[in-house]
């Protein structure tokens, strides 16, 4: 039994079809990257795994259980952790207090996992009283990474963590998901960055206007041609 | 000068009966983005509400000794509070929610609330009288000098006021800055959907807010009752004034709505104070156009409210 079945989902804006029966896996302890162009359907997929949209179609089971249709608010207790796309960090709250928000679900913040955040993310103890609507875009996206790991995820959603952010600032962030990965959490990474989020992840799947459309490993995928063609173009060129 | 102390008093009086009303717009709009405007009955309620309670509790005419005096008075805070925040629950549930569910346009949300505002208004003069007599029993001596310094003295029934407006102030921001509700409250206003991705539900935050609101309110409609005659239509100037109060300290600011109330009752107790003041020329009926013109100056030069700072996305 996998972690995360999607199981030919079709999920509407109105009389938008955004998905029209998408289906992946995502067994326990793998990275697995999404990837596909703009408006492909990948943030709807994540809104659709953590509760922030139903499904008009299809199921959802997280270990076996349906979660379809139940509310973001109570998922979360069952520990999938979404880190938004555009970060989403509360502004007019201080780093601590957003971090303080991502362990709304427990009664307390975990303090050893508060600590390993600001190990992970020194900055942010740096920063600790600054309103997080002042940090720069890499210190929003550190924040609302921090934020989610004070949830205590089992299944993490990344929704484009490299988005705007310096080169060396991509690295750091994708070392730190290798890292997070390594402590025994799941992800479910969405990326236009593909050369890096496939390094990184077991597995990929393309998605072109609301469907599936390729599969397979990182190295697979990263070989294949029509995913260098669509999503490589640049690196191939440079490299 | 002394007169102006008075008038400082009196303003604060004024204003902390409105920083309350201002209260529940602000913590309304903070999470639902729109105004309340069925908020002034909330008001009205709550003196009614607590109206119903005090009379049953004392007689007029009475004299009981402090402490009892103290009980009913928190009596009657409590149950103000208690009548405003049933009220503003249900209006949630009644006025608000469907059209929440159904994603109507905001319009529909203003005609909904002056329906409800009719409704509550004409159940209220339905259920007391239609006149401007209604008033408490007398179990105090409102307007005894508690406080005498060099001509300066507040009455009993102001200190009244002001004290139970401040406390209550302070456990409002108390319970924002410190609790997890707080933090919900203020989740919810800064972000729903990323508020809901922490685990917050967003419908009971927003039920929740609208019964903190109502009960601030409900308290407020009980210390005007305590000072005032008040009737079922009692709610709509104070109301209108704490509006523009938590306009003018920044919608959806908390702090503001209370630096908001309490300045736009000193500004008006105070115009009458000015040199140029003639009563004939410009009277007390003129109070409220001093006070207006100064609350648009002030927007004019910062347009979110005193404290309306706008950060980042959050604008
Ligand atoms: N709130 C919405 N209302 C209507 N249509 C929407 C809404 N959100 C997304 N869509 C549409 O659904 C489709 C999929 O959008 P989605 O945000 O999932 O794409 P994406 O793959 O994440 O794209 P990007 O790489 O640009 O972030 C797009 O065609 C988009 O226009
Ligand atoms: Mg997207």
């Amino acid at each position: 039994m996998s972690l995360l079945e999607v199981d030919d989902i079709e999920v509407r804006y109105g009389a938008i079809r955004a998905l029209k029966g998408v289906s992946f896996n995502v067994e326990e302890g793998e990275v697995v990257a999404l990837l596909g162009a703009n408006g492909a359907g990948k943030t709807t997929t994540q809104k659709t795994v953590s509760g922030m949209m139903t499904p008009a179609l299809g199921q959802i089971r997280f270990d076996g259980e349906r979660i379809d249709g139940v509310p973001a608010h109570t998922l979360i207790h069952r520990g999938i952790c979404h880190v938004p796309e555009g970060r989403r960090v509360f502004p007019r709250m201080s780093v601590a207090e957003n971090l303080d928000m991502g362990a709304f679900r427990f009664k307390r913040p975990d303090l050893h996992v508060l600590a390993r955040v600001f190990e992970m993310f020194p900055r942010l103890k740096e920063r600790e009283t600054q309103l997080a609507g002042t940090l720069s875009g890499g210190e929003q996206q550190m924040l609302a990474i921090g934020r989610a790991l004070m949830g205590k995820p089992r299944l993490l959603l990344l929704d484009e963590p490299s988005m705007g952010l310096a080169p060396l600032i991509v690295k750091q962030i994708f070392d730190i998901v290798r890292e997070i990965n390594a402590s025994g959490v799941t992800v479910l990474i969405v990326e236009q960055n593909a050369a890096q989020a496939l390094g990184l992840a077991n597995r990929g799947y393309v998605l072109e206007t609301g469907e599936v459309v390729l599969s397979g490993s990182g190295q697979e995928l990263l070989a294949d041609d029509r995913v260098r063609a669509a999503y490589l173009g640049e690196e191939i060129a440079t490299s | 000068m002394n007169d102006f102390m008075n008038f400082v008093i009196l303003g604060l009086t004024r204003g902390s009966m409105y920083a309350l009303i201002a209260l529940g717009y602000t913590l309304v709009y903070g999470v639902l983005q729109l105004i309340n405007f069925a908020h002034s009955e909330v008001f009205m309620s709550g003196a009614f509400g607590s109206y119903l309670v005090i009379q049953s509790v004392v007689t007029d005419g009475s004299s009981p000794p402090w402490f009892a005096v103290v009980g009913i008075i928190v009596l009657g805070l409590g149950s103000g509070a208690i009548t405003g925040a049933a009220v503003a629950w249900s209006l949630e549930r009644v006025a608000y929610r469907p059209l929440r569910r159904r994603g109507a346009p905001k319009l529909a949300f203003l005609i909904s609330a002056i329906g409800a505002s009719f409704f509550l208004s004409q159940l209220a003069g339905k259920l007391f009288n239609r006149l401007n007599n209604n008033s408490f029993p007398t179990y105090f001596n409102l307007n005894k000098h508690v406080i005498d310094i060099g001509g300066v003295t507040v009455s009993l029934v102001q200190l009244i006021i002001i004290v139970s407006a401040l406390l209550m102030m302070l456990f409002l921001d108390l319970l924002v800055s410190k609790t997890k509700l707080g933090r919900s409250i203020r989740g919810v206003a800064e972000d729903a959907p990323t508020a809901a991705l922490m685990g917050i539900d967003i419908d009971k935050t927003i039920s929740r807010t609208f019964v903190i609101g109502g009960a601030l309110g409900g308290a407020a409609g009980f210390l005007f009752g305590t000072a005032f005659f008040f009737s079922n239509t009692m709610g709509f100037i104070p109301s209108v004034k704490a509006f523009a109060a938590a306009v003018l300290g920044g919608i959806g600011n908390i702090r503001g709505a209370m630096l908001g109330g309490l300045l736009l009752g000193m500004i008006e107790a105070i115009v009458p104070t000015f040199p140029w003041y003639k009563p004939g020329f410009i009277g007390t009926a003129w109070t409220d156009v001093v006070a207006f013109v100064v609350l648009v100056l002030v927007l004019i030069v910062r347009p979110s409210g005193i404290l309306g700072e706008r950060l980042g996305r959050a604008a």
